[in-house]
């Protein structure tokens, strides 16, 4: 015990007691010395990935079929997506500190994290590589940014906003409180800030690495204008896979996939959604929490207390230093923080530099825009107006079959217990990993790719309806389903009255998810390449994909603005309406 | 940290001259909630601040304490300006506003961290206070293992781990059921009279009228609209105090009579050694009318019976799109009519008051002249003057002369004026504006029954 805790004699009997029932374990050395293996093993591979990044820049990499490849695949896809969340994490809290803090430049910086989050990543795939590539010349890390960067710009802003709005939410009382105990802005970033945002981020995680995955398994491979891209990565083994119409090897590479997907939640988010438990603000104990056994093994684990022992040493000189500063020393009026400070000279010239770009490239953007002939309008537009029929349709069909099916099974507790989980792994395979088999099947069954994307979007949308149902139906009070049973609804009443009512707020949670979904996966599910085959259909997505595989940028840029603008309508007149009616009529409280 | 000399043994720590607190509206004019006030708050005393909903107590607290700026005016930190002293004071919170994420002892070593205590003395710090507020044996648990009452412990400790110089508590037991809440107040004031805090000052908020008697050694009545001062005066009953005696529950009806009365100067605080109440002087009060129309009142009306018969008023304000200074008169006048009650800022329709919106014309200036008569001692004394003098006609001379000895000249006239407005269109009486005076209406003398409220 002693060498726990080297100040443990002034501790209280009963920690020292806590403490030592946690020592009731089994293989506690087995433990550590798997978790040290683990520790040398990431030390390896990012010695390895290293090596490869500085390495000389082979823009095609040949793509082997062979099932001992995978893994090796896996590995470099896994380090694409872990690098670009990390650094969408890093970058989300940042961006949603400063517009919380910053009065002045938020509201600009929400409208543009609004936008942002609406258009579909695929569509800035060419620009982004190109610009790495420029960037970054002679070295594989070019190629690699670019894809890293794509991922970033999908992921990002649902965690920024999340922060943000954790942020703007964190109750009035706490605030003050940390105020009047003078806490540094280091202080109350760990001790209020962070832990109350860290659930919302949590789970927004969970989204955009599912995210990460779709728009992963798109992009490690693609044409554009006379060159092509290919990284060894399972994207691409499933691509090349699909061109040569190795059936099996694309059934591997699929359980790869779902393989990862699962581990990522059974080793990662759901250790994480356990431990963010404690950071619930609430007032009593909730009885159902998400329990990891991995968790528990690492909390009992001796190696893992060793970062916080670190980080403790390294914070007390810090506290000692900050408390001489301003803020630990004045009461600082809170809401004097809006009213008496000045724009900085900085930020001024941030924003005309802002200002000055953003019209430089309106200009250019202008000039290349001019080229677009009328036919290609016309066609861009039916092209439009076709997609924009097939999200909707996914969106419909997808609602249809949920619905029915996701409030029986969550009327059933006991079923609802195993059907959600499932369900919401499912939501986090990429839909873009079973293209290629949909792909097959429809070229065998004759059909076309235009009911084909159809199925193709809905592969990409139906989960996100499908578990926040099951959510909603759960959540709708057992005393307002016995009150309907009592009074003898119809089934028609209870429909209509009950839970119709009750899940909408989910429903339009979920909606929202896929629509965004759905655009995204009609970049990729209207226009696919077949061994030696093109599969298109008319639709903005194909032509996208077209633009960007013979090099029209004119054309995927205005295709970009056509699908930006959509979008960005849809969720202004439609879901956004529908979501303040949710929040304000349908909520269930308590 | 030994405190310079002060010059006198009750030198203010914190003093506040002439704040105020207003938000500037786009529109020009600014809503009020504070008026100008001085108020000072000295070593030795709990003071308490007691005032109805929407009196802006918490407000001051939170200017007193150096969390918000006032809009004007000055508060002082041992006479210093509080923006740039290095302040002492604790808060405890109505909702606690511990953080969930740490466990008791290290919320209540969070302060000192702060202020950069190495981690030893922290730990021995926390650990003695939370001896001293009873919770030895919880240093270890999170805040949602414990009952409300044991968390508001918590939050006492933290609060008082640093030492402060005044204790601020923002209605700290009134999220506590009534048990929990006297034993908390008992020890906490059990550790103020040992000296067992070294606090020197504590200052209340809350709108528990038998609290403030409780705790405080002076209190603070604070009126609305905007908040200010309408009475302050020592408590000289001595500890332990007993709720039943006479002194108390006098005491007691009194600041309840002021609180409920805010159209009435309050009088002296009662006599505490005797319990006997000094006697009003003033036989009669005018009620302030509020300048509203009797249309708006109805208005009102049908918008709250749209509402469900019950809204908050700033929300009324805000759906209106009112600012919330023309929609109070309204809601005043509502209340005197007895059309609507108030309670904690909602306003809750009245069965006459909804009898009244619901009527067509004629029969709605039938109710309201009932309730005018009522009500309105103003309006009864006027019509009964009418009925009284042979020719029907009284000049307007005969009521400003008394309305005078209550209130300004422009308010005596305005006054007239508003009741001249209600009684014509309850069709009490008329007005004859070149002759100055009132007259009953001939025509409709014999339909206008006789005030039956009487």
């Amino acid at each position: 015990m002693s060498l726990n805790h080297p100040s443990g004699t002034t501790l209280p009997p009963h920690r020292v007691l806590a403490r030592s029932l946690v020592t009731v374990r089994s293989w506690p050395f087995l433990i550590d010395l798997a978790i040290g293996a683990c520790g040398i093993a990431i030390f390896f591979a990012i010695l390895r990935t290293c090596s490869y990044w500085l390495g000389g820049q082979v823009p095609v990499v040949a793509i082997s079929h062979s099932v001992s490849a995978l893994p090796v695949y896996a590995f470099y896809s896994i380090t694409r997506i872990a690098i670009a969340y990390l650094l969408s994490l890093t970058f989300a809290i940042s961006y949603g500190y400063t517009a919380a803090y910053n009065p002045r430049i938020e509201a600009w910086m929400v409208a543009v994290l609004d936008i942002l989050q609406s258009i579909p990543v695929l569509s800035f795939l060419p620009p982004v590589i190109l610009f790495m590539i420029t960037l970054i010349p002679g070295h594989q890390l070019g190629i690699e940014m670019g894809v890293i960067l794509l991922i970033f710009t999908g992921q990002v802003w649902n965690l920024a906003f999340s922060f943000y709005s954790s942020l703007k939410s964190i109750p009035k009382e706490m605030v003050e409180a940390a105020r009047i105990y003078r806490y540094s802005a280091w202080q109350r970033f760990w001790q209020l800030e962070m832990p109350y945002a860290t659930i919302g981020l949590v789970w927004n995680s969970i989204v955009s690495v599912a995210g990460g995955w779709f728009a992963l398994i798109a992009c490690e491979m693609f044409p554009l204008g006379a060159r092509n891209f290919r990284l060894p990565g399972i994207g691409s083994y499933l691509q090349t896979a699909t061109d040569s119409g190795d059936v099996k090897a694309i059934l591997y590479g699929i359980a790869v996939v779902i393989l990862i997907v699962v581990a990522t939640d059974q080793l990662l988010w759901r250790p994480l959604i356990a431990w963010s438990d404690k950071f619930k603000f609430e007032q009593v104990e909730s009885s159902d929490r998400v329990t990891s056994p991995i968790l528990e093994l690492l909390r009992r684990s001796n190696l893992t207390a060793i970062p916080g022992r670190l980080f403790t040493r390294l914070e007390e000189p810090l506290f000692r230093r900050l408390a001489r500063t301003r803020a630990c020393r004045v009461v600082e009026p809170l809401d004097a923080d809006e009213t008496t400070r000045k724009p900085a000279l900085l930020l001024i010239l941030l924003a005309v530099a802002a200002a000055a770009l953003a019209s430089w490239g309106l200009w250019q953007a202008a000039l290349m825009l001019r080229t677009v002939t009328w036919a290609d309008l016309r066609l861009l537009l039916a092209g439009a107006a076709a997609t924009f029929a097939r999200v909707n349709a996914s969106l419909i069909i997808s609602a249809l079959w949920t619905i029915p099916v996701g409030v029986t099974i969550g009327f059933n507790p006991k079923l609802a217990r195993i059907v959600q989980p499932v369900a919401q792994v499912l939501a986090s395979v990429p839909a873009t990993a079973f293209f290629p088999i949909l792909l097959i099947g429809l070229v065998k069954l004759g059909g076309g790719l235009g009911i084909g994307s159809i199925a193709l979007m809905l592969l990409g949308t139906q989960w996100y309806i499908l578990f926040n149902v099951i959510a909603g139906a759960m959540s709708i009070p057992s005393d307002l389903k016995e009150a309907a049973s009592v009074y003898h609804f119809t089934r028609w009443q209870r429909w209509t009255t009950l839970i119709l009512p009750g899940i909408f707020p989910y429903l339009i949670t979920g909606m929202v998810t896929a629509s965004g979904g759905a655009w995204n996966a009609s970049v990729f599910a209207e226009y696919s390449r077949l061994a030696d085959r093109t599969l298109s259909t008319v639709g903005l997505g194909a032509q996208i994909d077209a633009a960007t595989e013979s090099g029209h940028f004119n054309i995927l840029l205005l295709a970009t603005v056509l699908i930006s603008i959509m979008v960005v309508t849809m969720n202004r007149l439609v879901w956004r309406r529908l979501y303040r009616l949710a929040e304000t009529r349908y909520k269930l409280e308590g | 940290m030994p405190e310079p000399a002060t010059t006198t043994a009750n030198a203010a720590i914190i003093r506040a001259q002439g704040i105020e607190k207003y938000y500037a509206q786009p529109s020009q004019n600014r809503i009020q909630v504070i008026a100008p006030t001085d108020l000072s708050i000295v070593p030795g005393e709990i003071l308490a601040l007691l005032g109805p909903s929407g009196s802006g107590k918490s407000t001051m607290l939170r200017m007193l304490s150096g969390l918000s700026q006032p809009s004007a005016g000055q508060v002082f930190w041992h006479e210093k300006p509080i923006a740039n002293a290095e302040i002492n004071v604790s808060i405890v919170f109505q909702s606690f506003a511990l953080f969930p994420w740490l466990t008791v002892q290290e919320n209540v070593e969070a302060p000192l961290q702060a202020r950069g205590i190495p981690p030893e003395e922290r730990r021995r710090r926390s650990l003695k206070m939370l001896d001293t507020v009873g919770l030895d044996g919880f240093e270890a648990a999170y805040p949602k293992e414990l009952s409300g009452g044991m968390r508001q412990r918590v939050g006492f400790a933290r609060a008082l781990v640093v030492e402060p110089e005044v204790l601020f508590m923002d209605e700290p037991f009134s999220a506590l059921d009534v048990l929990t809440a006297e034993n908390l107040r008992s020890e906490l004031l059990e550790l103020w009279a040992n000296k067992t805090m070294p606090t020197k000052a504590v200052f209340l908020v809350t709108h528990n009228i038998e609290e403030a008697v409780l705790l405080a050694d002076r209190i603070i009545v604070l009126g609305r609209n905007p908040g200010h001062i309408r009475t302050d005066f020592r408590v000289q009953l001595p500890q332990p105090r007993d709720r039943k005696s006479e002194p108390f529950t006098n005491l007691v009806d009194y600041i309840y009579k002021v609180l409920t009365r805010p159209e009435v100067a309050p009088t002296a605080a009662p006599d505490q050694t005797t319990g006997k109440v000094p006697r009003d002087q003033r036989q009669m009060h005018y009620q302030m009318l509020p300048h509203a129309r009797p249309g708006g009142v109805a208005g009102l009306l049908e918008l709250l019976i749209d509402h469900g018969g019950k809204d908050d008023i700033y929300r009324l304000a805000d759906d209106l799109a009112f600012e919330i200074d023309d929609l109070l008169p309204i809601v005043d006048a509502a209340q005197l009519l007895g059309f609507l009650n108030i309670e904690e800022g909602d306003a809750a329709i009245t069965a006459t008051g909804a009898a009244f919106a619901n009527s067509e014309i004629l029969h709605q200036k039938e109710l309201f002249r009932e309730a005018a008569l009522t009500n309105v001692l103003l309006l009864r004394q006027i019509r009964r003057a009418l009925e009284t003098k042979s020719d029907h006609t009284v000049p307007e001379e005969f009521f400003l002369d008394m309305l005078d000895e209550q209130f300004s000249d422009d308010e005596s006239l305005r006054q007239v004026e508003t009741a001249v407005n209600w009684g014509r269109y309850a069709e009490l009486f008329d007005f004859d504006a070149s002759r100055r005076r009132f007259i009953l209406p001939e025509v409709e003398e014999e339909t206008v029954a006789a005030p039956e409220a009487e």
